[in-house]
């Protein structure tokens, strides 16, 4: 690796940290927009134009407020769960291509931090981690409320990990590999990946709002029932860690729906626009965020929507149901590669 | 049963078609008619900006009225505070003074006049109470306010100025100052009237 690239990664490194975290300080706002209109309302309009100053006032107000740790929870730990949290949130960041790359003085600059040839797995692997996040916070807190809401997060985890992990792997039998740089380069011509697998997607798009703790799966922070669920006892910017995190899962898992099923960057007849390599590359990473721009709307559009599951249905819903049809989607991928050839 | 709407809809309780298990048509279907809300007319008003239109006989703030020369109309009998199912009302009477004649209409005055505006129910029975057409209810809305101090309002805030007359044209109607004096109506018959 050559200095300019290092420098290069450096900096990208910290542009997609920015962005994650400008995004997910957004997409606060957005969410409350988008309620406030789904319910005819206006929703925050005080703080600057449209209420685009509301991220910052609450952010500001996260900050200033009184930092409370339960005399009876174990320190250490409680201190540990939202800042795990949050890395495990910011780590995922790196392996979603942005982009096609830069090229300059001869030289390609790839618009990814990192193109590991498992990134696939890579990004299964942290996501799954993030969830100790969750763990260690609740049973730190030593409440029955937070030790309830940090269970059902991880056997929620635990359960649609599987699923999604099987509706992944027909994906990657097409595909015939992990990195998600060649998955998105594989759609660069002819059809996105969702239209040959679109049951996959859908038990991916199923997976990734239970994952992401989002409604109608949010029974982990399950306010009817457990107050404020694994972080009842967490207050002032610890809790700012948990909710923003969970914004910058949401992002993340966009994107990755963008880039495994949608084609990434790539759209429609690119390359027959003509245009030179650079402003096709920004042009292609204005597409992608367009994608990751629809699929916020839907994942808030959906919470907005659908009331939240019973244990009972989402443990059914997961094992019994999805389960076996990401099985299905696995096999019948398999005959029609088997039968048809190598799909796509 | 009688229907109250012809909205309701006969419930039975039945297994659920394969269509109906699927779960995605009724997800669909709920999302579809948030997505039309998302494009519906607002039912906010956002108030300080944004006035709602109020009635013309709305009852909101009161007002102390002068009479046309300019002085007080009240002449703290008490009738209000009597009248008022919420005890809002207090005050306390004062002699009228030589040369003060321009400034109290009658030989009696409030000296203090206080309207709790936290126990008052707009009502408008004081104003009905009131035989001197002094308070009257208007369409000003009560300001909120950071103590409950300052929700007691005092003769500053009620009695209307001089120059700054407060319109209730529309509440003193001559069907309201004849439902006020005619005799024809029991109260307003003194003990004389009603032994003829």
């Amino acid at each position: 690796m050559t200095d300019s690239m290092l420098i290069y990664k450096i900096i990208l490194c910290v542009i997609v940290f920015a962005v994650s975290l400008g995004a997910a300080a957004y997409m606060t706002w957005g969410e409350r927009k988008l309620a406030a209109w789904l319910q005819d309302r206006v929703g925050p309009n005080r703080a600057g134009p449209l209420g685009l100053l509301q991220p910052i006032a609450d952010g500001i107000k996260m900050i200033f407020k009184e930092e409370m740790i339960p005399t009876h929870s174990n320190r250490w730990l409680f201190i540990l769960g939202p800042c795990f949290f949050m890395l495990c949130a910011c780590m995922t960041g790196v392996v979603i291509p942005w982009g096609a790359g830069w090229e300059a003085g001869g030289t390609i600059f790839p618009m990814q931090v990192t193109d590991i040839n498992i990134g696939l797995l890579y990004l299964l692997g942290v996501v799954s981690i993030g969830v100790y996040g969750v763990m260690i916070g609740g049973w730190a807190s030593n409440n029955k409320y937070s030790l309830l809401g940090a269970l059902r997060a991880s056997s929620q985890m635990i359960s649609y990990e599987v699923a999604m992990g099987l509706a992944l792997i027909a994906l990657v039998m097409m595909t015939g590999t992990l990195s998600l740089k060649e998955i998105v380069g594989q759609q660069d011509q002819g059809l996105a990946f969702v239209v040959y697998q679109p049951l996959g997607f859908i038990i991916f798009i199923i997976c990734a709002f239970a994952e992401t703790n989002r409604a109608p799966f949010d029974l982990p922070e399950c306010e009817s029932e457990l107050v404020g669920g694994y972080h009842t006892e967490y207050s002032s910017m610890k809790l700012g860690f948990f909710l923003f995190a969970e914004y910058i899962n949401m992002f993340i898992s966009s994107a990755i729906m963008a880039s495994l099923y949608f084609g990434g960057y790539n759209f429609p007849f690119q390359h027959e626009l003509g245009l030179d390599g650079n402003v096709l590359t920004i042009v292609q990473t204005a597409v992608f965020f367009g994608k990751i721009f629809i699929f916020i709307f839907v994942f808030m559009w959906v919470r907005w929507t659908l009331p939240r599951f019973r244990y009972d249905q989402l443990m059914n819903l997961g094992w019994k149901v999805l389960l076996p049809l990401a099985i299905a989607n696995i096999i019948i991928t398999g005959f029609v590669m088997l039968f048809m050839g190598k799909l796509g | 049963m009688m229907q109250l709407t012809n909205r309701s809809m006969q419930v039975a309780k039945k297994e659920l078609t394969f269509m109906e298990r699927l779960y995605f048509p009724a997800i669909i279907k709920g999302m579809i008619i948030t997505l039309s809300h998302l494009f519906k007319r607002k039912a906010t008003i956002k108030y300080p900006d944004q006035v709602r239109e109020l009635s013309a006989v709305y009852r909101g703030q009161h007002v102390l009225k002068r009479d046309e020369a300019g002085a007080e109309r009240c002449t703290a009998c008490g009738l209000c505070a009597v009248a008022c199912p919420a005890e809002a009302i207090t005050m306390e009477s004062a002699e009228r003074q030589k040369g003060e004649e321009s400034l109290y209409r009658e030989e009696k005055y409030a000296k203090i006049y206080e309207i709790n505006m936290l126990r008052c129910i707009f009502c408008g029975l004081c104003e009905e109470a009131c035989p001197k057409e002094a308070i009257f209810l208007t369409d000003r809305i009560v300001p909120s306010s950071f103590t409950r101090g300052e929700e007691v309002f005092g003769k500053d805030k009620l009695v209307e100025g001089i120059d700054l007359r407060v319109d209730v044209t529309k509440r003193q109607t001559e069907e309201v100052l004849s439902f006020k004096t005619d005799k024809k109506h029991y109260h307003n018959q003194t003990f004389l009237d009603k032994k003829k």
